[in-house]
């Protein structure tokens, strides 16, 4: 009976397409991208990765304000959303910015977001998505629910979550993977395992040997993935969507990922408790650097190209941050506004307090 | 018209939203072939099938995060909490989601969610099925809170709420459910959420109560009418936000009040309605503002229910020390 975690354990091995040096080790699962999407893919990830560099410096000069870094997760963030369609959901985590950016939100009220502004918050018109969940676990429950909807509804979309290491060992991280298996919703959930919730190492959460085996609770289908490696991140998502949509209900994947820096910028120092030697090792592993060296052999990425993507995503930058600085401060009346359809007798009252105190 | 217990109502008004409008949802932990603990959903899954009315697995937290999630793709989801005593397993939904969703989307996404929940004692339920939680949501900005204390209040006011674009929790009475017949309306008809409704006129002292002490108040103010003492009754039906227009009018008249709640002293809403009436009515008043409460214990063990519950005796009792004060 010993062997009973052994043989569990054996069916959840890490899913790779690309190795470290960039070359293809699992053909038969190859992605079929054509060589525009591939370029693309390398676009989103060199600016996603910009956009973590200005932000860890706009956060230091004051300019913004939350903020958790993502260098290191491009291929489990990017690559993953390069598996959806417009008409998905999203439900991200406080850290799943930058998907919420490719699917549609303006770079601007993701900066007013980190500030704290409720502009950030108001996707715009077809954009399919909520704002960044701070409660850790609660996207999972709602994300069954969406998925529940989109199956209710007979659509071919899915509702795609995400939550990290630590996230695993909440209540709704359970009860949302299991409502989702029950009714065969249309979720994608994925677990972006960067082996750190803030100081507390993975192996501190669970004895489980993978987070993916944790959709074995669930009964639903679980897979762990090289999250540094873009073209399985991509494969499992596309592959975990295709099989939400025929309605065979929700998967659970898990990226294997590290972040290269801190847990946010709220005054964490992970020299506390990583050593540099586990930071260049994961160094090594980096997603950019492989997809590039891959992109590369094909004859398909120059430097020119990178550079460009580079001064293109500093330039948005500088436009985004001026368009947020722009915008219209916040009022105590804008919050009442945005409480209820109709204001209740408490709030008609306290509107007609605070006009007055704003008129003055 | 006709003759009907509260919960007869309660399925009454629930049929005829899920006639109404095909995006209002019922779920719940046996809510579906079962029709409810109380048959409070009987018979709708057989009217309205699987797919409008539906049993879900035993989490709390997930079936109001389902709410949500359903929400967000256009439903209107009326989902079931069995007691309230189990909302501590979903208050990050209630009170950390949904109450949000409009505020923290600046308007672009809302929650027109309807919690349906039993609680209340006199019944002699296991632990944690009686408590008076409604203090706990009533303190959360962006929930209603709405406590029906007769039938036709019930079905009124559970369209009302159920059509709300905004989160909804409707407790109700279990003591409530069956204890009386009432003439209930055929068909729809809505009662407005936030409205409080005097249920009996009077001159001298105003008793404001909710719930099952309600009919406690009322009871008292038929035996208080011995000694001459004429007591206006105001049901709050919905305790959060609270009516104060309706209840000050009444201060006004009478120069007296008391708040009556089967929560603890430290809980339910009776200091709400205490502070808002000494903000805005001192000068009317001829004595303090006196609460009837539960004692600040533990909701009690089912055999000493009777010696714990505020009942009409110790409403009288309150009338008369504000009277003579």
């Amino acid at each position: 009976m010993k062997h009973v975690l052994n043989k569990v354990e054996k069916k959840f091995k890490m899913f790779q397409i690309l190795n470290e040096e960039g070359k293809v080790v699992e053909k038969d699962d190859m992605p079929d991208l054509s060589d525009e999407e591939l370029k693309e893919l390398m676009r989103r990830m060199v600016y996603t990765r910009i956009l973590d560099q200005r932000s860890i410096a706009l956060n230091r000069q004051g300019r913004l304000g939350f903020y958790a870094p993502t260098a290191g997760q491009e291929a489990s963030q990017i690559a993953s959303h390069f598996a959806l369609e417009k008409e998905d959901f999203l439900l991200p985590a406080y850290r799943d910015v930058p998907q919420l950016i490719w699917h549609g939100l303006p770079l601007y009220q993701a900066f007013l977001f980190s500030r704290g502004h409720f502009h950030g918050n108001q996707m715009p018109e077809g954009v399919r998505a909520l704002s960044p969940q701070i409660i850790i676990g609660a996207q999972y429950i709602q994300a069954a629910g969406v998925g529940l909807g989109m199956r209710l509804r007979g659509k071919d979309a899915v509702a795609v979550t995400y939550t990290g290491d630590g996230g695993t060992s909440q209540g709704d991280f359970y009860e949302g993977i299991n409502f989702a298996g029950v009714y065969d919703a249309n979720c994608i959930f994925i677990v972006q395992n960067n082996g750190f919730a803030i100081s507390v190492p993975r192996e501190m959460q669970t004895k489980a040997k993978t987070l993916a085996q944790k959709a074995v609770a669930a009964g639903i289908e679980g897979i762990q993935v090289d999250g540094m490696d873009p073209l399985a991140v991509y494969a499992a998502t596309k592959h975990a969507r295709e099989r939400a949509i025929k309605g065979e209900g929700p998967m659970l994947i898990e990226t294997i990922t590290y972040r290269y820096g801190p847990h946010t910028m709220a005054g964490d120092d992970p020299t506390r408790y990583r050593t540099s030697e586990l930071d260049s090792e994961w160094e090594k592993k980096d997603p950019i650097v492989r997809f590039r060296k891959f992109l590369e052999e094909k004859g398909l990425w120059t430097l020119e190209e990178e550079n460009q993507v580079i001064e293109q995503a500093k330039e948005d930058i500088r436009e985004a941050i001026k368009k947020a600085d722009q915008y219209p401060k916040q009022k105590v009346t804008d919050f009442i506004e945005n409480m209820f359809e109709e204001l209740p007798l408490n709030l008609q009252e306290q509107m007609e307090e605070y006009k007055a105190k704003e008129s003055k | 018209m006709a003759q009907m217990t509260m919960i007869q109502a309660i399925t009454d008004a629930l049929r005829i939203e899920l006639k109404n409008d095909e995006n209002v949802l019922v779920f719940g932990e046996d809510v579906g072939k079962n029709g409810g603990v109380f048959r409070a959903t009987d018979g709708l899954q057989a009217e309205f099938g699987e797919q409008r009315v539906f049993d879900t697995p035993l989490a709390e937290s997930a079936i109001n995060g389902l709410a949500i999630g359903l929400a967000l793709e256009g439903f209107r989801p009326v989902p079931e909490i069995q007691f309230f005593g189990f909302v501590y397993e979903t208050m990050d939904s209630i009170n950390g989601q949904m109450a949000r969703m409009r505020f923290r989307s600046g308007n672009t996404e809302h929650a027109p969610i309807t919690i349906r929940s039993p609680f209340g004692g006199g019944v002699n339920t296991p632990e944690l099925h009686a408590d008076s939680l409604e203090g706990l949501i009533a303190q959360q900005p962006g929930v209603k809170v709405v406590i029906p204390s007769t039938p036709y209040d019930a079905k009124g006011l559970l369209i009302s709420s159920i059509r709300d674009n905004d989160p909804v929790v409707f407790l109700e009475h279990m003591k409530l459910y069956r204890s009386f017949r009432e003439e209930v309306p055929e068909g729809e008809y809505t009662i407005e959420l936030g409205k409080a409704d005097v249920k009996r006129k009077g001159k001298d002292v105003t008793i404001i109560a909710y719930g099952a002490m309600v009919h406690s108040a009322l009871k008292a103010a038929e035996q208080l009418e011995k000694d001459r003492i004429n007591a206006e009754v105001i049901d709050l039906r919905t305790v959060s936000p609270i009516d104060y227009e309706t209840i000050v009018e009444s201060v006004k008249k009478t120069n007296r009040a008391i708040v009556v709640q089967e929560a603890q002293r430290q809980a339910g809403v009776a200091a709400n309605v205490v502070a808002e009436i000494q903000e805005r009515a001192i000068l009317h008043l001829e004595a303090p503002v006196m609460r009837v409460t539960a004692p600040d214990t533990i909701y009690p063990f089912a055999e000493a229910e009777h010696l714990w519950l505020p009942d009409d005796k110790d409403i009288i009792d309150k009338v008369k020390y504000v009277l003579n004060y």
